[in-house]
């Protein structure tokens, strides 16, 4: 639905009845999950009320660092992504898949029944709503299919939120996902936080969230309050100070397997998968069968799991990737070739989420830069003179 | 609440469905040939090549290729050596006793492909395993190929998977079957040597022969240097290869090598097609 | 002109000197007698002077170790059209290995002496002998290192 059709249908709501519209998505049954403050994070858990909204809270991320602030004042969305994607709710991180119990020589297979859990996001960024279209096109968009996911992904309500700041480690722009959302939402927010206002400007995007709109205390919205909301995003737009450039990237790549840049960022890198848990794309998974300890009872358990494990590509005795350094190749790479390869975009939305959280302080965005820039290809050499020497 | 998977595992690929182990025939001191059969009584139709996922109770899944016949879809044949905890709980089963199967997956030998022309099967240690249902199907339909030679290397005689199978062969007409090992014992009198000095006595047109290959990467790429001195080019060499899977259908991201799914886009590949990513350390 | 003499041409047929010149391969000749081992029987042993360069004709050999605790040990087999054997070629001149046949094997034996005599006159020839001979040796080694990778055995067999 593009804006000039919405523009009419365009709302506004106030802050101070934010929860009008939490109310409105629990009586039809469904859990509203959105970020909190706990921990000394901003983190995506049920919440009660629009009242566990982090009111007054801001963040401040770069490599390796990130802290919240509380600075007072209304806004209710005043930061940016914390350790949390919402992959966790769509794809959890820890899933049985069934139990199997022993009878007479064989077993019997008993399937997991139980009710799907009927989720609402709300305060979904453009970073993110891409991030989800990326798992969609991983779940959905192949020759096998995820079910939960899917049935998850099919009675989830998705309430965006349009950043007007941006973080430190943010670089969504270059990456074509934002800072804007454009798509894919039931109801879009925008926080207007100018003078002593405090407003939402509210639009649907799906009939569902149409159904939903016209049930909360709005008033019509104006080019005043569209006025607002570019000034806000534009605002995060000007703050962006990452990029990452991708044209010819997935061709440089997949041609810097020998690159020397890979043993530089090896010296630094953990291999802790702090990345891998943090992207809200990663979707790598590892399955675990155990049997409780008489041998009766069996369960397959599938959990999330990290390419940067050791054992994660063990065969015959050892692993195809032994060393760091080919880990973390793996991943980048994988990141920003294979994926187009295999899903036909790029794997990163930008969210910076790697940056901050890795210990290490690495930047995804700087070890790119660092790639494209070493010029020359792999496999040739620098002239040398006979002696040694190189004349510059 | 108690149900079989099987009708599920159409819509869920992580449902297994149960399989009846039935003839087991011991082959090597820690490899066994098992025939099962399917608890809900339908088959499981394949191609040669593909794989499934197999569960013994509690221990853990791994990927093993089906190693019978294609044409005969109702018993299905798998051939397992015991390297870890999996597979020793399969190697270890009763007949009568219950392993979990998932799939068919991947892609299999290109069967169809081939022909019309000749057909060199080069296989090392377990790796005829996945081979022998691609033979199975070249002698069904033997006169729509050229020369059939199967070249099989070994670590040793005792090694050796199918010995009745390869002497029967050996005694047909249509087929020439060449064997090696890398250490003899007492008691042999065959050839000794590596599986790739074999093609000098094989007897085929390298221009128009198809090759397929599987066996441990070395001795894939050994062979197809072989292969191409003698005019084969890489474009007419099939290998079947391995990964760490823990899903089998593209979702678990374990046995990703370059931008494939060795489990959707293999494991049976073109060599040319895979070419440069062999070539890269730990890839 | 071309000789007729039955050496020479048994000569040209043997796929290892293919490409020789027919007066090269005269020369060769006068080196070369054809000689046949039942199966079983020693062609040479470890040890022995290397006085003969061999290029099987039909039947198949053994290269054999004798290893303290293991026993003779096949470590290769050879057959039809592939040569036996370099030590003649470098000091000591004694083989390596023995060598036994498995089949009853027909040769074409040349004497090491007269060979080396042959090529340090005429360097031509022992350019284009040592040329194969080192393409030989190249995919020995290239076969004995696959060998000796032990590719398939497994890990936790080792």
């Amino acid at each position: 639905m593009d804006r000039d059709a919405l523009d009419g249908a365009a709302r506004v709501l106030t802050g101070g009845e934010l929860d009008a519209l939490f109310t409105a998505l629990t009586d039809r049954g469904l859990t509203v999950v959105g970020p909190m403050v706990r921990d000394g994070a901003v983190v995506y858990d049920r919440l009660a009320s629009a009242c566990e909204l982090p009111e007054g809270w801001s963040d401040e991320q770069g490599p390796g660092h990130y802290r919240v602030h509380h600075t007072g004042g209304p806004a209710r969305f005043g930061y940016t992504v914390g350790p949390h994607s919402w992959k966790q709710f769509l794809f959890p991180p820890e899933r049985r898949l069934w139990r199997a119990e022993r009878a007479g020589a064989g077993f019997q297979v008993l399937a997991e029944d139980g009710e799907t859990p009927r989720y609402a996001f709300v305060g979904v960024r453009a970073c993110e709503f891409a991030a989800i279209a990326i798992q969609d096109r991983v779940f959905l968009g192949g020759r096998y299919v995820d079910p939960d996911y899917r049935a998850r992904r099919e009675r989830v309500f998705l309430v965006a939120v349009n950043c007007g700041q941006a973080g430190a480690t943010c670089f969504c722009a270059s990456v074509g996902t934002g800072p804007r959302v454009t798509a894919g939402y039931d109801l879009l927010l925008s926080e207007l936080l100018e003078g002593e206002r405090h407003d939402f400007l509210i639009e649907a995007g799906s009939e569902r969230g149409r159904e939903v709109l016209d049930t909360l205390p709005t008033r019509p919205a104006g080019p005043a309050d569209h006025a607002a909301a570019e000034r806000a995003t534009a605002r995060a737009a000007e703050q962006l100070g990452r990029t990452v450039e991708l044209e010819g990237l997935k061709d440089l790549l997949q041609r810097s397997h020998d690159s020397p840049r890979w043993d530089d960022v090896a010296a630094r890198c953990l291999t802790c998968g702090n990345c891998t848990q943090v992207c809200p794309t990663c979707f790598c998974t590892s399955v675990e069968d155990t049997t409780d300890l008489s041998g009766t009872t069996a369960e397959r358990v599938r959990r999330w799991d990290s390419c940067f494990s050791v054992d994660f590509s063990y065969l015959h005795g050892g692993s195809v990737r032994r060393s760091g350094k080919a880990r973390y190749r793996q991943w980048l790479t994988h990141k920003f070739a294979g994926w187009v390869d295999q899903f036909g975009t790029t794997g990163c939305v930008g969210c910076g989420r790697c940056v901050t959280w890795c210990p290490a302080g690495i930047d995804i965005t700087a070890e790119l830069a660092a790639l494209r820039a070493e010029g020359v290809p792999p496999g040739e050499g620098v002239e040398d003179d006979v002696d040694g020497s190189h004349d510059a | 609440m108690l149900q079989t998977a099987s009708a599920a595992a159409a819509v869920d690929p992580m449902a297994i469905r149960r399989f009846t182990v039935g003839r087991i025939r011991r082959e090597t001191r820690d490899t066994v040939t098992l025939e099962l059969h399917p608890v809900d009584g339908l088959g499981l139709p394949f191609a040669p090549g593909q794989f499934t996922m197999l569960y013994p109770f509690g221990a853990g899944e791994v990927p093993i290729s089906i190693s019978g016949d294609a044409a005969r879809p109702e018993t299905l044949v798998h051939t397992v050596r015991a390297v870890g905890a999996a597979t020793r709980a399969i190697c270890a089963l009763r007949p009568g006793e219950m392993l979990g199967v998932r799939g068919p997956f991947g892609r299999g030998w290109p069967v169809v492909e081939a022909e019309g022309s000749d057909v060199l099967v080069a296989a090392g240690g377990i790796g005829l395993a996945p081979l022998r249902p691609a033979l199975y199907a070249l002698l069904a339909g033997r006169e729509r190929y050229g020369s059939i030679t199967l070249l099989y290397g070994a670590r040793t005689p005792t090694d050796l998977l199918y010995t009745r199978e390869l002497e029967r062969w050996r005694g047909r007409f249509d087929l020439d079957v060449e064997v090696t090992v890398d250490r003899g014992d007492g008691g042999w009198h065959g050839n000794v040597g590596v599986v790739t000095r074999l093609m000098d006595r094989a007897r085929f047109d390298p221009a128009h022969t198809v090759a397929l290959m599987c066996g441990p990467e070395i001795m894939m790429r050994f062979t197809v240097r072989e292969l191409e001195r003698v005019g084969v080019t890489d474009d007419r060499v099939y290998l079947s290869m391995e990964r760490n899977m823990r899903c089998g259908v593209g979702l678990c991201g374990h046995c990703q090598f370059g931008s494939r799914f060795v489990c959707l886009d293999g494991p049976v590949f073109r060599y040319d097609e895979v070419r440069p990513a062999i070539g890269i350390q730990e890839l | 002109m071309m000789s007729t003499d039955p050496m020479t041409l048994e000569l040209a047929g043997q796929p290892f000197l293919r490409g020789l010149s027919p007066s090269h391969l005269a020369e060769l000749a006068a080196c070369a007698t054809v000689i046949s081992f039942p199966a079983g029987q020693h062609i040479f042993r470890e040890g022995d002077p290397a006085a003969s360069f061999f290029i099987l004709r039909r039947g198949r050999v053994a290269l054999q170790l004798d290893v303290p605790g293991r026993g003779v040990t096949t470590i290769q087999t050879v057959g039809e059209g592939d040569v036996l054997g370099w030590s003649w070629l470098f000091p000591p001149y004694r083989w390596q290995f023995d060598a036994t046949a498995m089949d009853l094997t027909r040769a074409v034996a040349l004497d090491a002496d007269c060979l080396r005599r042959t090529m340090e006159a005429d360097h031509e020839l022992g350019y284009l002998l040592m040329r194969r001979f080192a393409q030989t040796i190249s995919d020995r080694l290239q076969a004995t290192r696959l060998q000796m990778l032990d590719v398939y055995g497994h890990a936790s067999n080792r």
